[in-house]
């Protein structure tokens, strides 16, 4: 199988270490990973903020991107969203019958990490070893965008030295909304103190999630906090080892 | 206690869209009130937990929202249509009907009832709609007197306070407030705050005004087309007096409240009760048609009432937003509303619901802010009851408020406006994106601190480093990486 990674253009600036774990798990599991120079943005960031014709330039420039793909794999849950929810009404209302096609064609193909490793490549069990305790963030776009479910945890339940620790209010947003952290900082930030609150009561050393635009949130919030709690996708955890551990950052 | 104190108990909130502040700046003495913030969060914490019990013994849940929907979308189809067939079995069954297009209409067609009824004084059954139109400020304006017989209008009423809920209109206010207010203002000396004496000085009130003011005011829940009936649903009894024992009533209702059949209740009622109240079926469920000859008020009005939804009706997107039954699940389970209530969102319609349908009963002159007051984490998609895609809603108004702006030159040199020209331009070409990572690689080298992190940002970054540090740009991004790989392997 050969997968082309979307690394979303705020993983590639602020996190490429999720990156670099992503392609060292797949090609672990015997993948064939490609990447492709020309990608950018999906258009999320412009869409929820209103900008819907600048979001549409977006949709187009990755359809097209993407179109002769065999499979595309995304570490970002809310991105993988925006394909699937978003695009559909972009490119109905100023997109040309080609692009939708080219949309339709694509859009099976187009996996969250969680749901490639799960479904595409039926494998549960990555060979993944992170010795320390974990509580798992559904990001909502994961939860009631892509409706994961089950995955991440029996992803994370197969790694070995892993101690799941669970998380109370597990479906209550963390807050971080895209530019509503901005538009709405004072009201993000109140939803940050809830969060943390119950991240924090699980005493793990790590929250994981599939999102690393949510665990910026609660990873700036943390180290504002001095709260001696680290935040690490989901994808670096899968990827770590015994002889190669994850890399951590911060 | 000082006397000012005393006098106000309750805060003040500007809930008329027009006056209102944006949600942001409004929603900040909120989230400083300890008190407020802790009586919303254990409200809706206790109802939600008694939705979620009795929607799950419900194992036709999803059935139930699905048809609830269909029934909906199949009335906004042929809303014309219906609202005619109400108003002809109303009219036939002994009442009138009105047709109001705004708020100024409902207000003066209401007002000249009273008159004619020669009416001074009048009760009122909970009705958020009343409130859309500002009906008791109008009233009394005008020389009458309104009564609200709703426990918690009564509160807010005797409070001077603002609803901040559709369904609890008085969520924020804690029972030691109520006390006071009830104190103060029906002048019992040595009042409890234990609910029972709260709820007997209230039902003490309350029977001098039902057996003396002879002309009520109520909404409606539903009404149906193929009957001419009406359907309002309550915990207290309040509505059951009110149809009882005065001589003139008059409903007003949103034009979008019509059900085809009576039958149609059977979905909606299940919905309803389960979502709002988080009970199997409401204490009082209030059914009438037109008059009845010696039993209940002789006469009857209802005023239908358009006030923008009309133009909603419209648009084929927003349509849904008229589905709504009101029943407050969103704003329940919304983490948005949990921080902040409801008087930050400036409208008698707080929440998810209220911030797709207020700035769209306002035509997007007024409360503009409020479709971005959401972090578009869809938990009231999921729980809405006729299954209204709020978030959906939600982008689409936020692209409407955003071309409104645009065109305007004060918007066009916003930090926010430029940084969504400059990222679409950006992200059109990957030399351009690579360009302006290696530049704001360099440039956030000046806000890193030895940490690595950077603590505090300037113009919109500001707004982030509130609560939150940002870690320093890394060395190196993924797509360096990838192609520093690809060259060694080579």
């Amino acid at each position: 199988m050969r997968a082309s990674l979307f690394i979303t253009c705020y993983n590639d600036t602020l996190f490429p270490e999720t990156g670099r774990a992503v392609v060292r798990l797949l090609e672990r599991l015997g993948v064939e990973v490609e990447f492709r120079a020309g990608q950018t943005c999906c258009g999320q960031m412009h869409a929820n903020t209103g900008f819907r014709r600048e979001a549409f330039c977006q949709a187009k420039r990755l359809v097209r991107l993407y179109a002769d793909a065999e499979a595309v794999v995304i570490p970002s849950s809310s991105c993988v969203a925006m394909i699937r929810d978003q695009y559909p009404g972009l490119f109905e209302e100023l997109g040309d019958e080609g692009l939708r096609k080219d949309f339709a064609a694509l859009v099976p193909r187009v996996n969250e990490l969680s749901e490639f490793l799960v479904d595409k490549l039926s494998v549960e069990d990555v060979g993944a070893y992170f010795p320390h305790r974990v509580t798992y963030h559904a990001s909502c776009h994961g939860l009631r965008g892509l409706h994961l479910g089950e995955r991440p945890f029996r992803l994370l339940r197969k790694v070995r030295g892993l101690e799941l620790a669970p998380l109370a209010n597990l479906e209550r947003c963390c807050g971080f909304g895209g530019t509503f952290s901005v538009k709405n900082g004072e009201v993000s930030s109140a939803m940050l103190t809830v969060k943390l609150e119950d991240v924090l009561a699980t005493k793990a050393e790590f929250c994981t999630a599939l999102d690393n635009s949510c665990l910026m949130h609660l990873g700036g919030g943390m180290h504002r906090q001095y709260a001696g709690m680290k935040t690490i996708h989901m994808a670096q955890i899968l990827a770590s080892t015994v002889k190669e551990p994850a890399e951590v950052a911060g | 206690m000082s006397a000012a104190a005393e006098q106000t108990v309750l805060d003040r909130a500007e809930l008329d869209p027009a006056k209102a502040p944006p949600f942001p700046v409004a929603a900040l003495p909120v989230l400083r009130n300890v008190q407020l913030r802790k009586n919303v969060a254990h409200a809706i914490d206790v109802i939600q937990a008694k939705r979620a019990r009795l929607v799950a013994e419900k194992t036709d849940w999803q059935a139930l929202r699905a048809a609830a929907a269909a029934i909906k979308d199949h009335v906004l189809e042929n809303l014309g249509a219906y609202l005619e067939q109400f108003e002809e079995r109303c009219t036939a069954a002994g009442g009138t009907v009105h047709w109001a297009a705004d708020a100024a209409d409902a207000r003066r067609i209401i007002l000249e009832i009273l008159r004619e009824e020669k009416a001074d004084e009048v009760i009122k059954i909970k009705t958020m709609t009343s409130a859309e139109i500002q009906l008791n400020p109008f009233l009394e304006a005008a020389g009458v007197r309104t009564y609200e017989t709703d426990l918690a209008e009564i509160i807010l009423q005797l409070g001077e306070g603002e609803p901040s809920h559709i369904v609890v209109p008085a969520l924020h206010v804690n029972r030691s407030q109520v006390r006071e207010i009830f104190a103060r203002r029906m002048g019992i000396e040595n009042l409890s705050d234990e609910p029972k004496a709260l709820t007997a000085a209230a039902r003490n009130y309350l029977r001098q005004k039902f057996l003396l003011v002879p002309t009520a005011i109520s909404g409606a829940n539903f009404l149906i087309a193929e009957t001419g009936g009406v359907v309002v649903v309550e915990s207290e009894g309040n509505g059951r007096m009110c149809l009882t024992l005065p001589r003139t009533m008059i409903t007003l209702a949103g034009i979008e409240k019509v059900l085809p059949r009576f039958q149609d209740l059977e979905v909606m009622l299940q919905l309803l009760a389960r979502s709002a109240t988080g009970e199997r079926m409401n204490p009082y469920t209030s059914l009438w048609t037109g008059v009845t000859r010696g039993d209940g008020p002789q006469k009857f009005h209802v005023v239908l009432l358009d006030n923008g939804r009309s133009s909603i009706l419209a648009r084929k997107k927003e349509r849904q937003t008229l589905r709504c039954i009101r029943c407050a699940a969103c704003m329940n389970t919304c983490p948005v509303y949990r921080q902040t209530g409801g008087h930050a969102y400036g409208s008698v319609y707080p929440g998810p619901i209220g911030a797709i349908l207020t700035p769209q009963l306002e035509q997007l002159r007024h409360a503009q802010s409020l479709p971005f007051a959401s972090s578009l984490c869809g938990a009231c998609y999921e729980v809405c009851p006729v299954k209204i895609n709020i978030p959906e809603i939600l982008i689409d108004l936020r692209a409407q408020v955003t071309d409104q702006e645009r065109k305007t030159a004060g918007k066009f040199f916003d930090p926010m406006y430029v940084a969504m020209r400059s990222a679409n331009l950006i992200f059109s070409r990957a030399w351009l994106f690579h360009a302006a990572q290696k530049m704001g690689r360099i440039g956030s080298r000046l806000f890193t601190r030895k940490d690595g992190w950077m603590h505090s940002l300037p113009s919109v970054g500001a707004k982030w480093t509130l609560t939150r540090d940002l870690r320093g740009l890394p060395r190196q991004t993924f797509h360096e990486w990838w192609a520093a790989r690809e060259r060694g392997a080579k």
